[in-house]
């Protein structure tokens, strides 16, 4: 017995209450967020840190905004990569025209301004739901990535329309622009990450995430407990834009030192759908997961038939990159909508009984 | 109202309808419908299928709203009620079918039922302090003996759409209590129930209303349970209503023998 629960008794609500009511759970999350925090930045090479834990955790933190919406609130969204770019033009203007406020209050308001973006355009979830919902969110896709390439004024006039990040400093260190190392970065995000990662689990399972859920999977009676369909179903949309908004400004911040229309267009959006699709509607572990997942797969199937002696050409890798990803969406969607979050959490119960077999 | 209450469980009017008149388009549903609702009472609605009555706890609590007529709960009136007002002024119902939270636990479906009573910031939440801890914490203690006084304890954690249908039942009568009301409509917690559930249930309805103080309106098919757990009866046929009074009057009731007891349906 690897894993125990039994032996691990609850003496109060409190305790039964904590975050992860196991403490192996809760020793597993500290330890892995100190494991993230100072171990992975000494052994990381550029690479590793640069080129796929930053991208895993930005989008990460997008992914846990869909999930607020999609997967507590049941409101489908195809609006993720607009409400990121919303947070990423606004940010960079914050950036270059209010530089002393700094980075993180950049990013922050950036965030703001995509919740503001996610408000006007939840608003019609009070009257539509589902397929419909998400046409809207699709024109909020279309409309909000037309403005940003077609108004000058957000990317200050700039002749190429993809100006590069000013270089920012936090607690003296440089976290954006070319200069700023990959640790750095690293580290930036990887807080950012981790403080949205505990607000959301805090949020999902208080007054608000129960609001949610509850207008998710039966609105009429959530209507008669005293719920309000318009606060949970705007709240879900602000907090959930807000998330997107911040990983859309860490992305240009920290990831691709610009801000460009390219990165987040429908494809971005669809992207973070099929994060939380594998991962996990309605969790917040998944979210991470699920980022980590599609971020990894195609890196994986591109090496992987080299470690066992197969020469395959990119033209073939990338075509079973697209049909693994359809199979494995489909296969969640019909078989597992708890996603890798649920997967992983039968493993846990394996390894609890191990080794007997129930 | 004529009848005088020996009992004295029973206090005055909490709730009245009056003259309502309920149709969707040509359809009548309710046509001139006035009855009360006295405190500590346990009133039944009965009447053939199609009837009206989900219609009426419908109006009662605000879902629908008739053409005609208002509520008046507590002293006040209301034309119409509304859902919202209905919950925070002390309303709560189960549905004729299950309107659970299917995606949630057991726990978290009654922890819901506490949701106005709730008061954290969205601060407090997101950091997990002050009133939101304190909240989680007082309220789960009463969500506790809710559990315990419907013998729930072992389903705590089951998602709801995992349960059997009798339980569904229960924990949704336990999401209504969470919410402390003073009026619970109940709108045919026993259909579809065993001889020994619906035993279960009606002990659980007579506790509630003897031990809480909770008045409530009964919507059930069983005549048995009805002539033992009611005080009053209202009986509806069509949208009218036929017969208001004691069991034993609506039961030898000539109208409502033949409309609801006879052969004739
Ligand atoms: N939402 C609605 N839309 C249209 N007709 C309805 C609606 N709700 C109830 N009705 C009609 O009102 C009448 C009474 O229904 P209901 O109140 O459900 O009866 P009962 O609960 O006594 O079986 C029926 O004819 C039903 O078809
Ligand atoms: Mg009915």
């Amino acid at each position: 017995m690897f894993y125990r629960e039994a032996g691990d008794f609850k003496t109060s609500y409190a305790a039964d209450q904590s975050i992860l009511s196991i403490k192996l759970d809760r020793y597993f999350v500290i330890g892995l967020i100190a494991f993230g925090v100072i171990v992975v930045p000494m052994i990381g090479n550029d690479y590793w840190l640069g080129s796929l834990l930053i991208p895993v955790l930005v989008l990460s933190i997008a992914a846990l905004g869909l999930n607020i919406l999609t997967g507590y609130a049941g409101q489908l969204s195809l609006g993720t990569g607009a409400f990121m770019a919303t947070g990423a033009y606004m940010a960079y203007k914050v950036a270059t025209n209010l530089a002393f406020l700094g980075a993180p209050v950049a990013i922050i308001i950036g965030g703001l301004s995509a919740a503001f973006a996610g408000v006007l355009f939840g608003l019609p979830s009070l009257r539509i739901k589902g397929f419909y919902l998400a046409v809207t969110t699709l024109a909020a896709q279309f409309f909000l990535l037309w403005l940003f390439t077609h108004v000058d004024w957000f990317v200050n006039y700039s002749i190429s329309g993809v100006p590069s990040i000013p270089p920012m400093e936090f607690f003296g260190v440089l976290i954006s622009g070319a200069e700023a190392t990959t640790e750095a970065r690293y580290l930036f995000v990887l807080g950012f990450a981790i403080i949205l990662g505990l607000a959301a689990r805090n949020l999902a399972r208080c007054k608000m995430g129960r609001g949610w859920m509850a207008i998710r999977d039966m609105d009429i009676a959530a209507e008669i407990i005293g719920i309000d369909p318009l606060k949970a179903k705007l709240s879900a949309f602000a907090i959930s834009s807000f998330y997107c908004g911040v990983a859309g400004a860490l992305w240009a911040f920290c990831f691709i030192n610009t801000v460009e229309p390219g990165a987040y267009d429908i494809n971005r959006s669809f992207q973070i759908l099929f994060m939380v699709i594998i991962g996990g509607l309605g969790s917040i572990l998944g979210s991470f997961l699920g980022a980590a997942f599609i971020v990894l797969l195609p890196i994986f199937l591109n090496n992987a038939p080299q470690w066992i002696g197969l020469n395959l050409t990119s033209d073939v890798i990338s075509h079973m990159e697209i049909m693994i990803f359809g199979a494995l969406i489909v296969f969640f969607l019909i078989v597992e909508p708890h996603g890798l979050a649920r997967l992983w959490q039968i493993a846990k119960e394996k390894l609890r009984r191990w080794p007997f077999p129930y | 109202m004529t009848e005088t209450n020996t009992n004295s469980r029973i206090g005055e009017e909490l709730l009245s309808v009056n003259n309502i008149d309920l149709s969707f388009g040509g359809v009548k549903a309710l046509t001139d419908i006035s009855f009360n609702i006295n405190k500590g009472e346990i009133r039944s609605i009965i009447g053939p299928n199609g009837a009206g009555k989900s219609s009426m706890l419908n109006v009662i609590n605000g879902f629908y709203q008739p053409q005609v007529g208002h509520v008046r709960f507590k002293g006040k009136d209301y034309t119409p009620m509304r859902p919202a007002l209905a919950a925070k002024s002390g309303i709560a119902r189960t549905f004729q079918n299950i309107a659970l939270f299917k995606g949630m636990s057991t726990l978290d479906n009654i922890m819901t039922g506490r949701y106005l009573k709730m008061h954290s910031s969205f601060i407090e939440q997101a950091l997990y302090i002050g009133r939101a801890k304190r909240e989680e914490l007082e309220h789960r203690e009463k969500v506790e003996e809710i559990i315990d006084f419907l013998e729930i304890e072992a389903i705590r954690k089951t998602p709801v759409g995992r349960l059997p249908y009798g339980l569904q039942k229960r924990v949704e009568l336990a999401r209504a209590l969470a919410m402390e009301p003073e009026l619970l409509l109940l709108d045919e917690p026993m259909a579809g129930m065993n001889l020994e559930e619906k035993e279960d249930m009606s002990r659980y309805i007579i506790d509630v209303n003897e031990q809480f103080g909770t008045t409530i309106a009964l919507i059930e098919h069983d005549m048995g349970v009805v002539m033992d757990l009611s005080d009053r009866v209202v009986v509806l046929d069509y949208g009218r209503k036929l017969a208001d009074g004691s069991p034993d009057e609506v039961s030898s009731n000539q109208d409502v023998i033949d409309a609801y007891l006879g052969v004739s349906h």
